[in-house]
């Protein structure tokens, strides 16, 4: 059970003296968020640990052959594998420790991935292996859209978004649909530990990241983490506007063990005290990628997004005894 | 190592695969069931839970899922089976090449099946052909026995330092998956003490240290890197050497291994079949053979001077033996259980012609595409071939050098 997890008490001088396992000098982006999402949770592992990444941004920026960013052994293999990838390395560890052949007491898997790799390619790969109970943490490190290949749009990118196979036309003011709630599909497949978490929040993030390498079984990781290139944002705004994603409630925060959902703290500050909840347009005007939905004949647009993120609030807070 | 006892167990070629594996002390075995390859799985399933094995197996949700699980595990340092057919090798086919790239030395049965569509369930290479250019060895069996005896190599040929590539081994689907023959089977620790236990190479990591070639926390390596125009091409070459290398592992290994149960397959890598003074030949892979060696008895008590040349390794291709024992036939047919849809013949033929076209006595080519989908192949159509060669061996020409043998039109 998650519950009967160790609690984890740092300060935050303590955290920065941890050694870096995702080390600097890699090609991210200025203002990247999987980067400082990857660093983070890689300072919040307890021992041995290996970890595997999807194709993607963070997979390419980090390991150029012959340079890596990576002080602990790591695999990539494709796009749409990181949880797969995951079940052959828990496998593995498992039996060769029985065997005799691998001496560490035990050794953490952690799997690495984009919206595209989680959302849309990878989905199949990571339910079957949540299914199977393998004891792994999968870390979806969301920017919501393919930015690796030049922001496309994904089943993670939010309604009215401009990418470059949803732009923002004549007709069609940008994506059409609403982000499939991957965290919830995850909370159904009745795994031990659910959560998500923003880079805006970095305490709540490493306490969660260690949670998801704590527990026994599957552990997945809801990360909102922006990408300023796809989002046509400030390079030094990133924490700023995932701090109002969270405020705006479009990307609260939460965990669910064994289904059993719970506001974390800056989300439970809203519920409690609701006029604190931002409107959704202080953090889409924010992003180039939502400009066009500013234009007078496009308020439906806007309309529909904020009345989507209070549904699904509602919903949450139901969720979690709290409406 | 001297020849051992041996019991006499009757076995379909997916029992005898399962079998084999089970001996060999895998780690792990990460599977999805299809037909014809299912038998396999379910018999593993069987040994692992009664206790059988000391396995991890993973009941996967694909086989795209499959391959890579048994390349990660394999990464870890495992020593990794999985087996397939048709469409869950063709749903693999991305994987397949990433699993040789990372050197990661799986092995892998395929039961030969058609590839849809039409959707069929019968035998033809059409699968294992489709993956002739991604990296891994392939091995093809002409019997449950030589399935059985394959796999056991297979893991000592893909593990060794001098390949550590992937390796299929074949059987043909029902012809072999799925018909009951005497296998004569080893006992477990004989096989135990052939195959060892699995050994990874040391190489450089990023910080210039030796380590371990796996995923290790104490001496860490980063696997599966980007890796553009600075080094790829080098990585690439160094693959197509490790195939080069195969060629005498392979030889070594199924060389000691008939020391060890009594059984070969001509040199390992080819097995020629009354070739000597043979005038007319027949080349082909898997199960056809058995029937192709009937005829050639056949043909030369009636004086015809007819042999058979098997490929048993298709990848790496042994081009040495396929020139020396074709060389100075008056008429050779290759026969390809696959169609190279818009090519100049079938995979085989490419491959035999191409092979013998430097020599100055080269023989007369033909192909035959047979047996797709299942197609019987009965010994009349074989003679049909043979008479060919004859007439062709008497006039020097070829009238149709690409036919389809056994088909309505």
């Amino acid at each position: 059970m998650v519950r009967s997890m160790s609690e984890w008490k740092f300060t935050s001088k303590e955290f920065t003296q941890i050694p870096e396992k995702f080390a600097s000098g890699h090609r991210a982006c200025a203002g990247c968020g999987p980067a400082v999402a990857l660093r983070l949770i890689m300072k919040a592992a307890r021992g041995p640990i290996i970890a595997t990444n999807a194709t993607g941004c963070m997979e390419v920026v980090s390991t150029i052959y012959p340079y890596t960013s990576w002080n602990i052994p790591w695999i990539h293999t494709a796009f749409e594998t990181a949880a797969a990838n995951a079940a052959g390395i828990e496998s593995a560890i498992k039996i060769l420790r029985k065997k005799g052949r691998i001496k560490d007491e035990h050794v953490d898997v952690v799997a690495f991935a984009g919206d595209g790799g989680t959302f849309d390619i990878g989905f199949q790969a990571l339910s079957g292996a949540v299914e199977r109970g393998h004891d792994f943490l999968y870390v979806l490190y969301d920017n919501e859209a393919y930015m690796n290949t030049g922001i496309q749009r994904s089943g993670g990118t939010p309604h009215g978004a401009w990418t470059t196979t949803s732009p923002a036309g004549k007709v069609i003011p940008g994506k059409a649909e609403h982000k499939k709630p991957i965290a919830d599909i995850m909370v159904a497949h009745e795994m031990p530990y659910v959560a998500t978490a923003n880079i805006a929040y970095w305490k709540d993030l490493v306490v969660k990241a260690r949670k998801g390498m704590e527990v026994n079984g599957p552990a997945f990781l809801h990360t909102f983490a922006p990408c300023p290139r796809g989002w046509r944002s400030e390079t030094g705004k990133s924490v700023e506007i995932a701090r109002l994603a969270t405020e705006t409630c479009v990307f609260p925060l939460w965990e669910a063990e064994y289904g059993e959902y719970k506001l974390s703290s800056p989300s439970k500050v809203i519920a409690l005290k609701p006029e604190k909840k931002k409107p959704v347009d202080v953090y889409l005007k924010t992003q180039g990628r939502f400009r066009h939905l500013f234009k007078p004949e496009n308020k439906q647009v806007l309309e529909d997004i904020q009345s989507e993120v209070d549904r699904r609030w509602q919903k949450l807070l139901k969720a979690c005894d709290m409406a | 190592m001297a020849k051992v006892e041996q019991k006499t167990v009757p076995l379909n070629g997916d029992n005898a695969v399962a079998l084999a594996v089970k001996q060999c002390d895998v780690d792990v075995v990460a599977a999805y069931p299809i037909t014809p390859q299912t038998i396999i799985v379910e018999k593993f399933s069987e040994y692992v839970a009664d206790g059988e094995v000391d396995t991890a197996f993973v009941c996967v949700e694909s086989e795209h899922t499959a391959m890579a699980c048994s390349i990660t595990a394999s990464a870890t340092g495992a020593r990794v089976f999985t087996a397939t057919a048709s469409a869950g090798l063709a749903l693999m086919h991305e994987m397949l090449g990433v699993a040789s790239g990372c050197r990661a030395p799986i092995v892998m049965s395929v039961v030969n099946r058609a590839l849809s569509a039409p959707i069929n369930i019968h035998c033809d290479h059409s699968d294992a052909m489709s993956e002739r250019d991604i990296g891994w060895l392939q091995i093809y069996a002409e019997n449950s026995q030589e399935a059985y005896d394959s796999i056991i190599q297979a893991f000592k040929i893909a593990e060794n330092l001098d390949v550590i590539l992937p390796t299929m081994v074949g059987l043909d689907g029902f012809v072999l998956s799925h018909t009951l023959e005497n296998v004569e089977v080893l006992p477990d620790q004989a096989v135990k003490n052939f195959v060892g236990t699995r050994q990874v190479p040391q190489v450089m990591n990023h910080k210039g240290d030796i380590v371990p070639f796996k995923l290790d926390p104490a001496n860490p390596l980063t696997i599966g890197p980007l890796d553009l125009h600075d080094y790829y091409f080098e990585h690439k070459r160094q693959q197509e050497e490790s195939m080069r290398k195969a060629l005498e592992v392979i030889k070594k290994v199924h060389a000691d291994y008939a020391k060890l149960s009594g059984r070969s397959y001509g040199n390992g890598l080819v097995e020629a079949y009354k070739l000597d003074d043979a005038e007319i030949a027949v080349v082909c892979i898997g199960s056809t053979a058995g029937t192709v060696k009937t005829v050639v008895d056949e043909l030369r008590e009636k004086g015809i001077k007819a042999g058979l040349l098997r490929l048993r390794t298709f990848r790496p291709l042994p081009v040495e033996d396929i020139v020396s024992n074709l060389a100075g036939k008056k008429a050779v047919a290759v026969m390809d259980r696959a169609c190279s849809f818009g090519g100049n013949g079938g995979p085989l033929f490419h491959e035999i012609r191409h092979s013998v076209y430097d020599l100055a006595d080269r023989p007369q080519l033909v192909n035959y595409i047979y047996g797709l989908g299942g197609r019987d192949i009965p010994p009349k159509l074989i003679n049909r071939i043979y008479s060919t060669l004859q007439k062709i061996a008497q006039t020097g020409q070829v009238d149709k050098p690409i036919q389809f043998l056994g088909l309505r039109e």
